[in-house]
């Protein structure tokens, strides 16, 4: 899933400056999941964008809107009744999403209400980690399922640097080494033979290094 | 100027803290009036929204009160609640609103002595620390027109 953060309280109230009634606009998909911009976190921050307000003395109008997904235009058209009646939209979907309202929106403003993270999956409760990083071409195949571009910090392509130490990455001991953990995964399937497989260099333009991307399926236009 | 008298939210599970408010009242023990008890199944229903609702809608402070640690009657509840009303703080602190408005309090259905003991004290603290700040709102403005 995409990951977000809320961002700080300060930088919100300071882009909705201004402003007397905002649409609050959450996501029911990642960031949902990532305890960011669902249902819960729109209802928590209305509230608190109210309390805020009320602290100074003034009412701000705070309308909330939870959609199925932000990134897709069928469901973003269900702001189109709302949005001639509010200052600005305040999204709590990932950056996608509030491109897509702002897309769709020409003359409203759009401010992001989350910092999206990264692509990730959930370690326990209330904790995620990056897995991946997009890059268009995927290795997991040969790398034991564990990605050495997401989690090694230097995205090493054939074993690991010095810097590797009991498992751990030389920038925190928090960080897995990644080729320590696709090495245990080879043991354990039994394929360490492949481990000196020399993985040739990657060609970065399938990934961001090829300038933005786009999936077109003719069969489904 | 009327002195200001606190309305306080008590969040109180009813496995412990409501019936040790109960035992309070039965052993005739005096507690503030100010308190306004909401019995939940646990203090681990209690989400940080209704914390926020509670503040919002004019409570001056706000109790959440759940069973020791380990008594739980559904295992950890009231570890969960803590954890919540901990986060919540942090957020309370963000905008500008005191964290010491919201506590975590725990106690056994026995302990009516120590509900009516905190009940005095919480609601003396948020007397100090006077009116909620949101009640600024009760003589607000519209922030801006809509254009």
């Amino acid at each position: 899933m995409i990951t977000a953060e809320r961002k700080p309280m300060g930088e919100i109230m300071e882009s909705i400056d201004g402003c007397g009634r905002i649409l609050l606009v959450g996501c029911n998909e990642c960031v949902t999941v990532c305890a960011a911009g669902g249902r819960k976190e729109v209802a928590l921050l209305a509230s608190a964008l109210q309390m805020a307000s009320m602290k100074k003395g003034r009412v701000l109008d705070v309308r909330e809107m939870t959609l199925e997904r932000q990134c897709d235009p069928e469901y973003v058209e269900e702001l189109a009744p709302h949005i001639g009646q509010v200052d600005a939209v305040l999204s709590m979907a990932c950056g996608c999403g509030v491109q897509e309202i702002a897309r769709r929106f020409k003359t409203t403003r759009v401010f992001p209400a989350l910092n999206t993270k990264f692509m990730g999956a959930s370690e326990g409760p209330g904790i995620w980690a990056e897995r991946c990083q997009g890059c268009g071409d995927c290795l997991l195949g040969i790398t034991g399922g564990i990605c050495p571009i997401a989690r090694c910090a230097k995205r090493l392509m054939n074993g690991p640097c010095g810097g590797s130490s009991n498992g751990r990455c030389e920038i925190s001991d928090d960080v897995d080494c990644a080729w320590h953990l696709i090495w245990e995964r080879m043991k354990e399937l039994g394929i360490e033979d492949r481990y000196e497989d020399v993985i040739s260099a990657k060609d970065w333009r399938a990934g961001r290094g090829g300038g933005p991307r786009r999936i077109v399926r003719e069969d489904l236009e | 100027m009327e002195p200001f008298e606190p309305t306080i939210v008590a969040f109180c599970c009813h496995y412990c803290a409501y019936t040790a408010a109960d035992m309070a009242g039965s052993m005739r023990l005096t507690y503030p009036p100010n308190v306004k008890i909401i019995r939940v199944p646990c203090s681990g229903k209690v989400d940080a929204i209704h914390i926020m609702k509670a503040l919002e809608k004019g409570a001056d402070g706000v109790l959440v009160a759940g069973c020791l640690e380990g008594d739980c009657h559904f295992k950890n509840g009231n570890v969960k609640a803590l954890q919540r009303v901990t986060y919540l703080k942090r957020f309370l602190e963000e905008i500008g609103i005191e964290p010491e408005r919201v506590q975590m309090v725990t106690m056994s259905a026995g302990m009516g002595i120590r509900f009516a003991k905190i009940a005095t004290e919480f609601t003396e603290k948020t007397r100090e620390l006077g009116p909620s700040p949101v009640k600024a709102g009760d003589r607000m403005e519209p922030c801006a027109k809509a254009s």
